[in-house]
């Protein structure tokens, strides 16, 4: 049976039975550094052709259709075309800041996989405060936006900056008590615990309607996160040109790009953890035939897939919601998703006092 | 020197020379950003001592919330070299005798303070940041002042959510 556990296993005995230990550790920090950055040109490429699909299918369009199978190959061109282009630094720009500001975002998103658990065992660090240690890194993305905003030396850039900043602080708040939410009821930050916590059901099944609650308001506040519409005020075309990332070009537009697509698979890789069970299979009670063939399927399929039908899902929005104002989508966030999501945290906490969950 | 030790000279180094740029450099914007420097740094620090809950409370309250509020701040102020004041003598002299109190009473502490001397940090082993033993401490010895502090939060986010709401 396919399983990434038994590919790490074999590569990391090979190493060290050729190599010192320090050298094999060595060089298995540049393999995952080699890993990480492909996963990322690998997600970049067929993400942004999925999202083109998805709008060309919500529209009745064709979406890409000319280079290799069904436009298969059309990001890749885009990028080709990308790194063709000259790097711009307009005149009024901060020179350092408005250059390091696209790898600082690239790195964030570079430094948020490190916990999560793509498949059995398979998993970079698993440090004991996995989850808050997401939530930590990923709210230092907004520090890259804002350096980029500002060094631009543009109003628009400076104001897609600052409605990004304001719309990422706060709703990283109903994220947060999201998350607390299920941590409730696993009692442990660690990933592979959460994960393993899940084995004869997921939480959105077992925690029953709080966490239900919880996983609509992680949605809501994850695509608010990364800017996607309806939330994507930062960018919004019609007022502010391209936002934060309007004098960018090139290859640094790229990378801002790229983030934007790692962002969203990083939220949807965390809800699927949190609560689809990350790689665990589908389990039904005592079926247990069913339960035998549903762990046939290796678990870094499962993960992908649950990850993909969340990111399917986001993308679902953006051709379904009109964008909403600025006044607005600070109401939804203070008014109404905090309080919520504070009394589901307390409900689920007497639930999970009282014991009322699977 | 093993693998720690040097981790440990790289990120003292960094976070002294950050600190030693947050003052030197002319743009606040480059200050603020200096700051976020040394903050990672310290996280590191703490890592190093196996409170990881500690490294990352830090990063989520000092780099993530309060460090990107002043960026908010300074960044919408539009600080140029123009609109800064001009230094005169007198002021430079405040500054020297007021930062060399601070700085000598600074000394004077850590010299008295006897009970750390020739004493080695915990590195790897220690317990006392994890995230468990914080908590039994916080909901046994202080739980009290746990709890007024967490209600003070309460009651501020309230606030805001009310002053929010009244149009």
């Amino acid at each position: 049976m396919f399983s990434l556990e038994g590919i790490t296993n074999f590569i990391h005995e090979w190493l060290n039975s050729h190599l010192s230990a320090i050298f094999a550790l060595l060089a298995e920090f540049v393999l995952v550094g080699v890993a990480a950055i492909g996963l990322f040109a690998f997600l970049g490429l067929v993400l942004v052709w999925m999202e083109r699909k998805v709008a060309a299918v919500m529209q009745l369009r064709l979406g890409p259709n000319r280079l290799g199978p069904k436009g298969i190959f059309q990001t890749s061109a885009d990028t080709l075309k990308l790194i063709m282009k000259e790097a711009l630094t307009p005149d009024n720009a901060d020179k350092l800041l408005f250059n390091l500001a696209p790898f600082v975002v690239i790195i964030v998103a570079m430094l948020i996989l490190a916990p999560i658990s793509f498949a059995k065992n398979f998993q970079i660090w698993d440090i004991n405060i996995g989850v808050l240690y997401v939530t930590a890194i990923s709210s230092l993305s907004v520090i890259g936006v804002l350096m980029a905003g500002w060094s631009s030396g543009n109003k628009y850039s400076l104001l897609g900056a600052m409605r990004s900043g304001a719309q990422i602080v706060s709703y990283e708040l109903s994220a947060g008590l999201s998350i607390l939410t299920i941590i409730v009821l696993t009692g442990s930050l660690k990933i592979s615990d959460i994960v393993a916590s899940q084995e004869n059901g997921w939480w959105i099944f077992k925690g029953h309607i709080p966490a239900i609650i919880a996983f609509v308001i992680f949605i809501i506040a994850s695509t608010a996160e990364t800017n996607r519409a309806p939330f994507d005020l930062a960018e919004a075309e019609s007022e502010l040109t391209a936002g934060f990332h309007t004098e960018y070009g090139g290859m640094k537009f790229a990378l801002f790009f790229l983030a934007e697509y790692i962002n969203i698979f990083i939220v949807c890789a965390i809800g699927a953890t949190l609560f689809l069970g990350g790689w665990m299979p589908f389990h039904i009670g005592h079926w247990v035939a069913f339960n035998h063939i549903m762990d046939y399927i290796p678990s870094s399929f499962w993960f992908f897939g649950k990850t993909g039908f969340l990111i399917f899902l986001i993308m679902w929005f953006r051709w379904t919601f009109p964008r909403l104002r600025i006044d607005q989508l600070l109401n939804l966030e203070w008014k109404y998703l905090l309080p919520i999501s504070m009394f589901n945290l307390l409900l689920m906490s007497v639930m999970a006092i009282m014991g009322w969950y699977f | 020197m093993n693998a720690i030790e040097i981790l440990f000279w790289l990120l003292s180094a960094l976070a002294i020379i950050s600190a030693m740029m947050v003052l030197l450099s002319k743009n606040p914007v480059h200050s603020v950003l200096w700051l976020i420097a040394v903050f990672f740094a310290i996280s590191g620090h703490y890592i190093l001592l196996n409170a990881q809950f500690l490294a990352i409370v830090n990063i989520i309250v000092y780099a993530g919330a309060i460090m990107v509020l002043f960026l908010f701040v300074i960044m919408l102020m539009n600080l140029n070299k123009e609109s800064e004041p001009k230094r005169n003598f007198w002021r430079i002299l405040i500054g020297i005798i007021s930062g060399g109190s601070l700085l000598m009473i600074l000394v004077s502490l850590i010299r008295q303070a006897t009970e750390i001397n020739n004493k080695n940090a915990l590195m790897e082993s220690g317990n006392i940041g994890l995230i468990k033993t914080l908590g039994k401490l916080l909901f046994s010895d202080y739980v009290v002042p746990f709890e007024i502090s967490s209600v003070l939060f309460l009651s501020a986010m309230v606030g805001a959510v009310v002053i929010g709401k009244k149009e």
